[in-house]
This record gives C-alpha cells, sequence and structure tokens, in this order.
C-alpha cells in the first residue's frame, strides 16, 4: 500500500518533467530497428551503416542529393585503367586523439574486403591498397572498376592502432561463437562520437568538436539519442508526446494524422527503391501454377497481359493513400544509366490482356500462387492482395501466399517460387548493380536475386562486359542496351517507387535522402 | 522428503528436453537466418558456406543434441543478430522483466484482495457494481489494446507518463534496476498496469467468490453470534481462510505474468527479455530463441516445483500417499 501511494504522487507529481521539451540541442531519434553493429564492416544493412557512419567516415561521401563529394579522401582518379588514386585528407584525427593515416585506409579496406566481412561482395574488385606516401593511397583494382568511388561511400575508415590493440583486424565472424570487441565499441573519425550504447535500447552519440567537417557541415545537433522502437503505434504515440523528435519510418496508414497535428513536419521524398513482380520464365512445368506439362509465364504474351491487367494508378492510390510513384522500370530514377524514354508502364487493359491470354491458348486462364513477404516493405501484402484482385478479373485466379521475410526470402532463395513480389534498392546508383543481381544468369556468383530463370547471353555478356568498361561512354551505351533488353523480355513486372516519410517535431530539420540514411550532421533547428 | 525433490528435479529436466524438442522442430518453420545475417550482395554460395558453418544444414536432432550438449555446458552460443553471446543478453535483460513483472504481481494482488473484499463485502453497492463491470474489461481487452490505450491517455493526452522505454536505470552490480530513479519509476507505471490488469480480475473475482462462500459458512455466524467486531470477522476469519487458493493462484500465475509479458514488452519497448525473443524471432536469431524457452520452462518448472512443496508441507496427507499423485500441478 505505502509503495503504491508514493507511486501515484510521483505521477501526479512528476507529468511537468516528461513532457517538458527536449534540450535544443538534443535530437532524441527513433526508427524500428537498431543497427545490429557497430563494427562497420560486419553488416551491410541499413541502420547499421547509418550508425556506421556518423562515428566514421567513408572515403567518398554522398550529399543529401546523392552527388559524390570528398570525404576523407580530397580528391581521386584513376592513374591506370586499373588502379584509383586517393588524396588523403591532412590533419584528421580519430576520436582518441590519433592521427588519421593512408595506413588506416588501406587497413581499413583490407578489413572490409576479407572474409567475413559482409561488405567484401561489395568490394570485391579490390585487389590490393598500396600506401604510396602518408596521404596517398593506390587501390588496385582486379579489372578496370569505373564505379569504385561510388562504392567506396558505403565503407567506413577505422583506426588500424585500435583495431590491434582491440584484436579485431577481422570484422564479426558469425559462426565463431564468440563476440569481439568491435560489436560495442568503435574508432572511427566521424562526426559523432560513441558516449554508450544498451543495444535494442538506447545508443548516445555526442558531437565530434574536433570533427574536420565542423565548418562544412551545420552540426547543430550535439548529442544524439536514437531508440529503436519497434511497435508502431508507440513509435508514432512517443513522437505526439513530444518525446521524439525525429521518427525515421512512421506506418504510412498514420501520416495523414501526423500531418493534421500542427507541430509534426512529414518530410516526403522518392526512395531509391522499387518495388516490382518477379515471374518464372523457364519453361519447364512450374509447380506454382495448376497448368500441366508446361509453364504459363515462359510465353512472353502471358506476362504482357498480366502486366496489362495491374492497374498500378488504383495500387499507388488506394493502397498507398497517394504515397508511391507508379513506374514502367524497375530502375530507381537516381541511378546512372537509369532509361527514362522506356520508363512508361504498358496502359491498363483488361479488354487486351484477356486477348492476350486467349491467344496464348488460356482463354479460361490459370491459377498461380504469389509469394509475398507480409513486413519487409510498405503495405507489401496489401500490394499483393490488390495484385490478386486485378489479375482475377482477366481470369489469372491467384493463390496468395503471404509470409514473414525470413520464409519469403528463403523461397527466393531456393528458388522455390514461381511469382514474387521483390523490392531492391541500388546502393551504388549505378545500373550494373540491377544487372549483376537481377538479370544475369543464375551461376553462383551473379544473379543470385534472379529467382525468375531469365538467362540471356547478350545480357551476361553485357553485364560483364560493363564490370570492367572504363570509357563512361561505351559502358552507357551497354547499360541502354541492357535495359533495351531487360524492358522487352518482361522478366519483371514493375508496380512503383516506394516513397520515403520521415517525421520530425516542428522545429527540427532532418533533410531527407533517398538512401534512407540520415546525416545528421546536416539536421537544424530553426527554433 | 528428499527422494521426492529429487524425483521432481529429474521430472523437470525432462520437461524442459521436451520443451527444448518441441522449440527445435518449430524452429524449422520460422525461415531462414542467413538472409538476414549478409548482405544482398552475397553470392548464393557464400550463403550455403555460412549455412553450413553454422550447422543449419544438419537434421534437426542433430542441431537439438548439439544445442542440448552446449546448453548443458552452460554454451549458449551467440546471437546470429547482434553477435553477442546469448547468455549475456538474456542477463542483461531479465531484471527488466523480473521487475516489470513483480511489480505487476504486487499491483494485481494488492489492489485484487483490496477490490474483491470490498465487492464481497458490499454486494449490491453501486461501486462494487462498477468494479465488477470493469473488471469484465480487464479480463476480455487483450492486453496490447489496454497498453495502447493506456499510452494515448497518459501518455499522448495527459502527457504524464512516458510512452515507451524503461528511464534512467542504476547498475547494482550487473543488475540495472529503473526502482531508484523517478523517470524509471514513472515508466514502470503503464507497463506494470497493462501487465497486472488480467491478473488483477482475476485475483479480484477469486476473492469475491471465496470470500462469499465463506461467510456462508458457520463459523462466521458463530463468529458473529460470539459479538466479535465486523473487522474482526471480516479480516481475521473469513480473508484468512479465502487467501489460501488466492495464494496458490498467484504462484502459479507468476509464470504467466513473466510468459505474457512478451506482448507488454512490445508495446512499451520495455527492454526485458520477451521484446529480445519477439525481434529474434523477426531476425530468426536461433540461439536466442531456444534459450529463451528453455528460460520461460525453467521458471515454470521451478515454480511448480516450489508450488508442489509447499503443498507438501502444508497437506500431511501427501506424507503417507504417494507424491507421484500430484505431480500434474
Amino acid at each position: 500500500m505505502q509503495s503504491r501511494k508514493l507511486l501515484m504522487s510521483l505521477v501526479l507529481g512528476s507529468g511537468l518533467a516528461v513532457a517538458s521539451a527536449a534540450q535544443a540541442e538534443t535530437l532524441r531519434w527513433a526508427s524500428q530497428g537498431d543497427a545490429l553493429t557497430l563494427d562497420p564492416h560486419a553488416q551491410n544493412e541499413g541502420p547499421t551503416n547509418t550508425m556506421s557512419l556518423h562515428l566514421h567516415d567513408p572515403l567518398v561521401m554522398r550529399d543529401n542529393d546523392m552527388a559524390i563529394e570528398p570525404g576523407l579522401a580530397t580528391s581521386w582518379e584513376a592513374v591506370e585503367e586499373t588502379v584509383w588514386e586517393f588524396e588523403i585528407r591532412e590533419g584528421v584525427t580519430f576520436h582518441d586523439g590519433s592521427d588519421f593515416t593512408a595506413e588506416d585506409v588501406a587497413f581499413s579496406l583490407n578489413r572490409a574486403g576479407t572474409e567475413p566481412s559482409d561488405f567484401r561482395n561489395y568490394i570485391s574488385s579490390i585487389e590490393e591498397v598500396e600506401v604510396v606516401d602518408d596521404t596517398t593511397v593506390h587501390i588496385h583494382t582486379s579489372g578496370p572498376n569505373p564505379i569504385l568511388p561510388q562504392q567506396l561511400t558505403q565503407i567506413s575508415m577505422m583506426s588500424k592502432a585500435w583495431a590491434e590493440e582491440n584484436d579485431v583486424e577481422t570484422a564479426q565472424d558469425y559462426a565463431s561463437g564468440e563476440e569481439n570487441y568491435a560489436v560495442r565499441n568503435a574508432m572511427g573519425t566521424g562526426p559523432y562520437k560513441l558516449e554508450s550504447r544498451e543495444g535494442d535500447v538506447r545508443t548516445v552519440l555526442v558531437r565530434n568538436d574536433d570533427y574536420w567537417g565542423m565548418d562544412r557541415f551545420p552540426m547543430e545537433v550535439e548529442r544524439i539519442v536514437y531508440t529503436p522502437i519497434s511497435s508502431d503505434s508507440t513509435r508514432v504515440a512517443a513522437l505526439l508526446s513530444g518525446e521524439l523528435d525525429f521518427v525515421l519510418d512512421p506506418p504510412v496508414q498514420d501520416l495523414e494524422r501526423l500531418e493534421e497535428e500542427g507541430d509534426i513536419n512529414i518530410e516526403q521524398g522518392e526512395e531509391n527503391r522499387t518495388i516490382f513482380l518477379g515471374l518464372n520464365l523457364r519453361e519447364e512445368d512450374s509447380e506454382y501454377d495448376n497448368v500441366e506439362g508446361e509453364n504459363p509465364m515462359a510465353d512472353k504474351s502471358v506476362r504482357e497481359a498480366m502486366y496489362h491487367a495491374i492497374d498500378a494508378d488504383t495500387i499507388q492510390r488506394v493502397v498507398m493513400r497517394g504515397r508511391s510513384v507508379p513506374t514502367g522500370t524497375i530502375a530507381p530514377p537516381f541511378i546512372n544509366g537509369y532509361p527514362e524514354e522506356l520508363d512508361e508502364r504498358l496502359a491498363f487493359d483488361q479488354e487486351r490482356a484477356r486477348e492476350l491470354l486467349a491467344d496464348a491458348g488460356y482463354e479460361d486462364g490459370f491459377e498461380v500462387t504469389l509469394h509475398c513477404p507480409n513486413d519487409r516493405y510498405i503495405n507489401d501484402e496489401a500490394i499483393c492482395q490488390a495484385v490478386a484482385g486485378m489479375l482475377g478479373q482477366v481470369g489469372v485466379t491467384v493463390d496468395l501466399n503471404s509470409q514473414t521475410r525470413s520464409l519469403h526470402f528463403q523461397d527466393i532463395g531456393n528458388r522455390e517460387t514461381g511469382f514474387y513480389l521483390l523490392g531492391w534498392g541500388v546502393p551504388t546508383f549505378d545500373s550494373e548493380y540491377v544487372f549483376n543481381y537481377l538479370y544475369h544468369t543464375d551461376d553462383g556468383q551473379r544473379g543470385s536475386w534472379n529467382a525468375t530463370g531469365f538467362s540471356n547471353d547478350r545480357m551476361d555478356e553485357l553485364v560483364q562486359q560493363m564490370g570492367t568498361e572504363v570509357d563512361e561512354e561505351r559502358r552507357n551505351e551497354m547499360i541502354a542496351e541492357a535495359w533495351e533488353l531487360a524492358q522487352s523480355e518482361l522478366v519483371y513486372i514493375p508496380i512503383h517507387l516506394q516513397v520515403l516519410n520521415w517525421a520530425t517535431r516542428e522545429g527540427v530539420t532532418v533533410p531527407l535522402r533517398a538512401d534512407n540514411q540520415p546525416h545528421i550532421a546536416t539536421a537544424t533547428f530553426n527554433d | 522428503m528428499l527422494a521426492f525433490i529429487v524425483r521432481r528435479l529429474l521430472q523437470s529436466i525432462v520437461v524442459m528436453l521436451v520443451v527444448a524438442l518441441v522449440a527445435f522442430s518449430l524452429f524449422n518453420f520460422v525461415g531462414d537466418p542467413i538472409n538476414n545475417m549478409v548482405g544482398q550482395e552475397a553470392t548464393t554460395e557464400q550463403r550455403a558456406e555460412l549455412r553450413e558453418r553454422l550447422g543449419l544444414n544438419d537434421p534437426i536432432p542433430v542441431q537439438f543434441l548439439r544445442f542440448v550438449g552446449n546448453a548443458a555446458q552452460g554454451e549458449f552460443g551467440i546471437s546470429y543478430r547482434t553477435a553477442r553471446p546469448v547468455a549475456d543478453l538474456i542477463a542483461e535483460r531479465l531484471p527488466a522483466t523480473v521487475e516489470l513483472a513483480v511489480t505487476s504481481a504486487a499491483f494485481a494482488l494488492t489492489l485484487g484482495i483490496v477490490l474483491g473484499v470490498y465487492s464481497a463485502l458490499n454486494r449490491y453497492g453501486w461501486t462494487s457494481r462498477f468494479v465488477m463491470t470493469a473488471s469484465l474489461i480487464g479480463v476480455s481487452l487483450p492486453t496490447f489494446l489496454i497498453g495502447i490505450l493506456l499510452i494515448w491517455i497518459f501518455a499522448v493526452n495527459l502527457q504524464w507518463l512516458p510512452s515507451y522505454g524503461r528511464g534512467e536505470v542504476v547498475d547494482l552490480g550487473g543488475w540495472r534496476t529503473g526502482f531508484l530513479t523517478l523517470s524509471g519509476l514513472q515508466a514502470l507505471i503503464l507497463p506494470a498496469v497493462t501487465l497486472g490488469l488480467y491478473q488483477l480480475t482475476l485475483i479480484m473475482r477469486l476473492v469475491r467468490a471465496e470470500m462469499l462462500e465463506v461467510l456462508r459458512t458457520d463459523y462466521i455466524k458463530f463468529a458473529r453470534a460470539r459479538g466479535l467486531s465486523n473487522r474482526a470477522v471480516n479480516f481475521g476469519h473469513a480473508l484468512k481462510n479465502t487467501l489460501v487458493p488466492v495464494i496458490t493462484i498467484t504462484g502459479l500465475q507468476l509464470g504467466s505474468i513473466i510468459a505474457f509479458a512478451i506482448i507488454t514488452e512490445t508495446v512499451f519497448q520495455w527492454p526485458g527479455v520477451g521484446l529480445l525473443f519477439i525481434i529474434a524471432i523477426r531476425f530468426v536469431d536461433i540461439p536466442v530463441m531456444a534459450a529463451y524457452l528453455i528460460l520461460i520452462a525453467l521458471f515454470f518448472v521451478i515454480i511448480n516445483l516450489i508450488v508442489d512443496l509447499l503443498y507438501y508441507l502444508v497437506d500431511p496427507r501427501l506424507r503417507v500417499e504417494t507424491p507421484a499423485a500430484r505431480t500434474a500441478a
């Protein structure tokens, strides 16, 4: 009884303390998931990279419009076909005060490029990093690599001395059964220093007042308190109650309500991620439809019919509540080689769809299973339901199988699906990344996400060539040809470009970035 | 007595092995952790290689035996998600769950007994009727809805209490407690009420029913005939005899409070083992899932064991009968 009275008096007496506004210089930030680790090279994953790139810097950065700009390297050029020269920024120090040198660059790139780093495929073209002098580094690649600077935007530079001292010369190995020091500690040159870290609970970063970019970026936020809140409604409630300043991923269904609240701003913009349907193109009979002896979707006119049957505008209006951009290609418009003239959807035309199906010998339609995730993309399951209804109207009966992402991606990985929803972001901002994983023949190395069975010799040839072509014009011609080929084959049915919605409290501005990785150094308070 | 305890302990081990086996069979259906562990650039070959090294290709019985073998040596492996030892993760999260469970049990017990006694003594009063009706809501509303409702009222509209988290915590030699700070106590209120509400209504209705029963018995009538004060009759005689089943139920419910904490912890982002488990399921973090399920089984087994031992002490007839007759509890 006594303790209950005490509790009650605390509740009533302390209400104001909770509600009081945050100190102006602190940014209280929440999103659904936490960074998995502080080791900058162990996991190539959105929230983890975002955290890493506040504690560390890459050699090359992207500004908020996704343009390339100098980071820890001040300039770079390809000095030979297979050698890139990077000039390293002088006078930069790590958070422990030690100097950042070319040795650290070589160490970090080697660490990121070797087993078990999760970035090793991302920068697999790097063969050797040669330290020429204190401020010059030569990166030797296995073949010409025209987009190396773009790839380096995600690779954090860490302290070699610190890593050696703490025995973390390689990234965390998940199969080792042991935790390494870098999982909860970090030593970089970044705009923020680690103050405290409680995984899944709270991570506090404080401004690095010796940061080399103090004059280049606003650097108004002195302290970042990052809290993962997994429940959508709780995250919204915490924003509404004034306990948060910035929510990276408010749920779509609450956006209208949030906008009606006077003191919440929603920043909206296109994300570097398209949502589309993959179709099994293999000739042999598929077990995911009711047609015996053959696979209807191997016939291009069937794929065309299905495309005609899907009304992307209605999906945008009804399912996405206006918050998506219907697209006619799976290439996001930000990337190099984006085929603008091909970005046009086949018209929504049910008559034409029925005709095409009849011509292909499926006047009575057929039945197919659509595999769909229900916790990966914005409204993913609802999109699939809409698609199922639309295809049903032209006679293609869709049996919807929506499941959690772990199961969904397992099915795609095992190629145990004939028709599936997938989303794809392009971290290199270059078309090659799309072709490499989604269009190249699935051969164990490339084509790891190509579950469609699409295999075209010309496409494979183009993908391999564009990986090593240094002449930008010739390379762009190859990309254009590849897009032409890809679009004409209708391997994927594009649906839309996902739209980002970042919610902030009135008075706080966090510039939107298409890569969905906030750069808090550029956030400002306009109180 | 000793033989009884030994036998019960042996049975407990069997129960936990069965739980572990069932858990492992279920892991077959939660999906593939590999996609969550490697970036999308990983090649098909690298995925296969990691799967092989983690032993995920082995048949379930082999994986199960390996887990049991390691667990017997106190080795639970590292989390696939955070790369931290599972034992550390659970040890860090357990205080939050225990503090939440104990607080909500205390809340449910005190308020439940008070309201139960009150509504038994004033059966036809308006307050009792209101409390009884309100208790129906407590029983029928799902926990997550109660949680969201409380957040809506007390955090968003009134802004009295925080909507998420645990506030500031104080580290007492590895046990992080929220009891010692103002923000920690504030943060505790909404989750504790949410979690305890169902137990509160259960205990209240139980106390009320038992109390009404006892009040009808002869010895209460005789007590009144002896001229004892109402207070002595109600609390000294009636309530005392009501409490025996209440204590039993409360003991058994403590286990389910810890288990049900999963939902409350998710709604309030309470950093306990339940939230850890939910996040682990989303990621298919098999080592964490396995350890959590074993831990919960252990809680239930221990609580049941204690309850059984209490019976054994209280009820002399058990010492004559074969104890095996009571194992169903």
